[in-house]
């Protein structure tokens, strides 16, 4: 039990890691650019125009207004929950890429920690991509919006974490649809999303407050709508908890995974 | 500055005589290099202290649970020398390189890597590292060239470097034809060439291969035999496992066959053979009459299938008597080789 919680060692090389899925992404460019301008697109229309339409306003507020900030909190999850699950086992099964770089300086600890601070950075790719499309529509406030890209980070980061547990610990890559479906679908819909916690009924509002991704949206509403409030602050410091004890765990499992 | 040739000549002309070739590899350096030729006794130190070894274990032992590995085996790898670990499937060979190559912690005993222990100092030790594994682990999502690169970022060469000294060994390794052709594209051969030249980016002291030639088709295999055979007169440090007997019979220098763990000898090549099989086999059609012959003679043989083999010091004699007594069918002599002593030591019975 011990061994999960110890402090994993690592050093500057965890960014070399970084650095080579960061410039796999960008060689591929063409296919990582659009997924995120199309989902923007997708959810203002869909959801924003078409129930928007109907709904009009929540607490006063323009619904697509409202949920542009759940987009962005969602895209931070999925892309880093889904690199850190299909695309890390892949690259540590398949590929046996992580193999290959602790025969080098690296240690298992700093491959890790790099796969997780890309998870992070491509979380934050997407924002930056989202951003200037929901601006466009006029649906976020500028410029308080942009620290949406520092926060986007440290959201991927955190979602990288958890994901990276189930990757550590998955016997298969057919295995990592549970999570996918029983976490991250769920969290989608009941996080304070598309529609308040508060019309969920009581026993669901306490789960949902377990849920990270309700942190995630409160504050990036906070600064997309914009209606700070001394709440940022819980909201904050319970994810960098959470960030701090999923990736340790999770650098933790994989070590236990690997080094045999 | 001398001629290339010269230097061949030299370095071939007395590649044979094991007591200089430490001198020699020196020689052979600056061959390599055609810089200028200091003249170092590598079997001391600047001092005239010995040079320590390069690897140094001592009871080293590795346990999967309940399962043993590596059974406590004691080895050293001398500066400068092929060091070959043969067995057969599960023998501990694998285990042992990951242990060298500080992938895996040893269970018990002590090792010794450049004098550093990889359990305190494993990055040092792997910057210095050259590393073919067993798989075929190449980065998929770059280019032959790129994976090179890559590679040498991971050891901190700077970019300019890295970029000479992917294309230098390109070259190496005759794939700079494939340079941006992405790895899938490469047939078996190219990989495993490609995974060599991988495991120079870094110039290391020691070259750690795991059946670099596994799968290879004779040509491929030749190259790479070629390859290392240049490498070692360099001065490089190499230790491999293999199955293929002619293999290690041809590069290695030392080497010890390892089974369930544990090695059973050690020593070169061309000593074991001789002492555990001895110069020639014979080896004879498997008939009533040979066989009750042989018994008659007194004449030491193995029956392997539908053949009886004879191990002898001069397969003349041998084959003079079965001619005379025995009216043998198909008798072929043939050099005793490593297979004969593996599988001596080993047994015929088939490992999964």
């Amino acid at each position: 039990m011990q061994q999960f919680w110890s402090v994993p060692p690592i050093t500057r090389r965890a960014w070399k890691v970084w650095h080579r899925n960061l410039q796999v992404f960008f060689r591929t460019w063409q296919v990582n650019f659009f997924p995120p301008l199309i989902e923007a697109f997708l959810y203002l229309f869909a959801i924003g125009l078409g129930i928007g339409s109907y709904v009009k306003e929540i607490d006063g507020i323009p619904y697509v207004n409202f949920i542009a900030p759940a987009i962005l909190a969602i895209s931070v999850m999925n892309s880093a929950f889904f690199e850190c699950t299909y695309g890390s086992y892949v690259r540590m099964y398949y590929q046996k890429s992580f193999d290959a770089m602790i025969a080098t300086p690296l240690s298992i600890e700093d491959v890790i920690a790099g796969e997780l601070l890309w998870g992070a950075t491509r979380s934050m790719l997407y924002i930056i991509i989202m951003l200037p499309v929901l601006a466009a529509f006029g649906v976020i406030s500028l410029p308080l919006s942009l620290f949406a890209i520092p926060l986007a980070f440290l959201g991927g980061l955190m979602f990288a974490g958890i994901a990276m547990c189930f990757t550590a610990i998955t016997p298969s890559i057919d295995t990592l649809n549970y999570p996918s479906f029983l976490l991250i679908t769920p969290m989608a819909l009941f996080s304070g999303t598309f529609f308040p916690i508060t019309l969920l009924p009581v026993l669901f509002q306490y789960i949902a407050l377990a849920f990270p991704l309700t942190h995630l949206v409160a504050i990036m509403r906070m600064l997309t709508l914009p209606a700070l409030s001394p709440e940022l602050l819980f909201h904050m410091v319970w994810i960098l908890v959470v960030t701090a004890v999923f990736c340790t765990i999770a650098i933790n499992l994989m070590r236990r995974r690997l080094i045999i | 500055m001398i001629e290339r040739q010269w230097c061949k000549k030299i370095i071939n002309k007395y590649r044979l005589y094991r007591a200089i070739r430490q001198d020699l590899l020196s020689f052979s350096r600056y061959c390599s290099k055609g810089g200028i030729f200091i003249y170092e006794r590598r079997t001391t130190g600047s001092g005239g202290a010995p040079i320590p070894d390069i690897i140094e274990a001592t009871g080293l032992e590795k346990t999967f649970g309940k399962i043993t590995a590596v059974n406590g085996i004691s080895f050293a790898v001398k500066k400068g020398e092929v060091f070959g670990f043969l067995g057969p499937n599960g023998a501990g060979k694998t285990s042992t390189m990951k242990i060298i190559a500080c992938v895996s912690p040893r269970t018990s005993g002590s090792l010794k890597v450049f004098g550093l222990d990889p359990d305190v100092s494993p990055a040092e030790i792997k910057q210095r590292l050259g590393v073919v594994p067993q798989e075929t682990n190449l980065d998929p999502d770059f280019t032959c060239y790129g994976n090179l690169f890559t590679y040498s970022r991971y050891f901190d060469l700077p970019p300019d470097v890295a970029h000479q000294k992917a294309e230098e060994l390109l070259k190496f390794v005759q794939l700079e034809e494939k340079r941006d052709v992405t790895v899938e594209k490469l047939s078996g051969g190219m990989k495993r060439r490609l995974i060599l030249a991988r495991a120079l980016v870094n110039n290391p002291d020691l070259l750690i291969l795991d059946e670099p030639t596994i799968g290879l088709d004779p040509q491929a295999r030749h190259l790479i035999w070629e390859r290392l055979k240049l490498l070692q007169d360099q001065g490089n440090t190499i230790v491999l496992t293999t199955h293929y007997l002619d293999e290690a019979a041809r590069l290695c220098d030392r080497l010890v066959i390892m089974d369930n763990g544990n090695i059973l000898v050690e020593g070169s090549p061309e000593e074991l053979v001789k002492e555990y099989v001895g110069n020639e086999i014979v080896e004879v059609n498997k008939t009533e009459e040979v066989l009750s012959c042989l018994q008659r003679e007194n004449i030491p043989f193995e029956v392997i299938g539908d053949t009886i083999q004879v191990a002898t010091e001069s397969s003349r004699e041998v084959a003079k008597i079965l001619f005379d007594n025995c009216t043998p069918q198909n008798v072929m002599t043939r050099p005793a080789t490593l297979e004969d002593v593996f599988l001596k030591l080993t047994g015929r019975k088939l490992r999964d």
